[in-house]
């Protein structure tokens, strides 16, 4: 399944990469399992998704850990939000 | 209904007068402004800087003025947010909307900010004398935004 990944604010930091496509395997079909699946690609990763409070936007909106991932998606990981 | 994400500052006057031309059924203008501190958690704030999520800002911020609309009975509502390094004292985000009688002008305006808090998608980095640092998003936001459920 190919994915559009988009990281932001301290998280994109920490992972050092702001956009990517992605092919992730067919056995990962939540948000929850891809982000598992991303903390394993390294130290920085694992770092950046121990938090807790990483959200997700599937296609622009923002989802919860059971969202269904589909092929073509944007998938977006982000901290918490400080605006305004 | 407008949705702007700018660099260049904002006139609030203008802004106002352009949402209010040709609407002689508007009878109250509720408005916030928000503005650049130079202090932040005890420690003084150089300047800062706003990254944003394009595309998904753009939507989520209309997505929550037309729930502003659905809820209350408004003429208009606008919603600019600047991006980019803002010193303090910058104006940073406005907010207004307008409506036949002040009590949905007033409700819609703070839901409209409660909601901004929380789901769109902004975060801000500080300077400071010690070095940058992201800002940290505050339980009050949230608490902020429950109020309306």
């Amino acid at each position: 399944m190919k994915l559009r990944m988009l990281y932001f604010a301290s998280l994109r930091e920490r992972v050092g990469v702001s956009e990517e496509m992605l092919d992730v395997p067919g056995s990962i079909v939540s948000v929850a399992q891809l982000r598992r699946w991303l903390a394993e690609r390294g130290t920085g990763w694992a770092e950046a998704f121990a938090e807790r409070t990483v959200r997700a936007a599937v296609d622009q909106t923002m989802v919860n850990d059971d969202h269904a991932l589909i092929d073509g998606a944007e998938v977006a990981f982000f901290p918490p939000v400080t605006g305004g | 209904m407008t949705v702007r994400v700018q660099c260049e500052d904002f006139d609030v006057g203008v802004e106002i007068a352009q949402l209010r031309v040709g609407n002689s059924k508007i009878g109250a203008v509720a408005s916030f402004v928000g503005i650049v501190r130079d202090i932040n958690e005890g420690t003084t704030v150089g300047s800062i800087t706003l990254e944003h999520y394009p595309g998904m800002t753009e939507k989520s911020l209309a997505a929550i003025a037309e729930q502003a609309r659905a809820r209350w009975s408004l003429s208009g509502v606008l919603i600019v947010h600047r991006i980019g390094t803002l010193e303090p004292t910058d104006q940073i985000v406005l907010v207004v909307t307008t409506s036949s009688h002040r009590g949905d002008a007033f409700s819609a305006c703070q839901f409209v900010m409660d909601y901004l808090k929380t789901d769109a998608p902004f975060w801000k980095k500080e300077v400071t004398a010690k070095g940058e640092r992201w800002v940290d998003a505050r339980d009050s936001d949230s608490n902020a935004k429950e109020r309306w459920k």
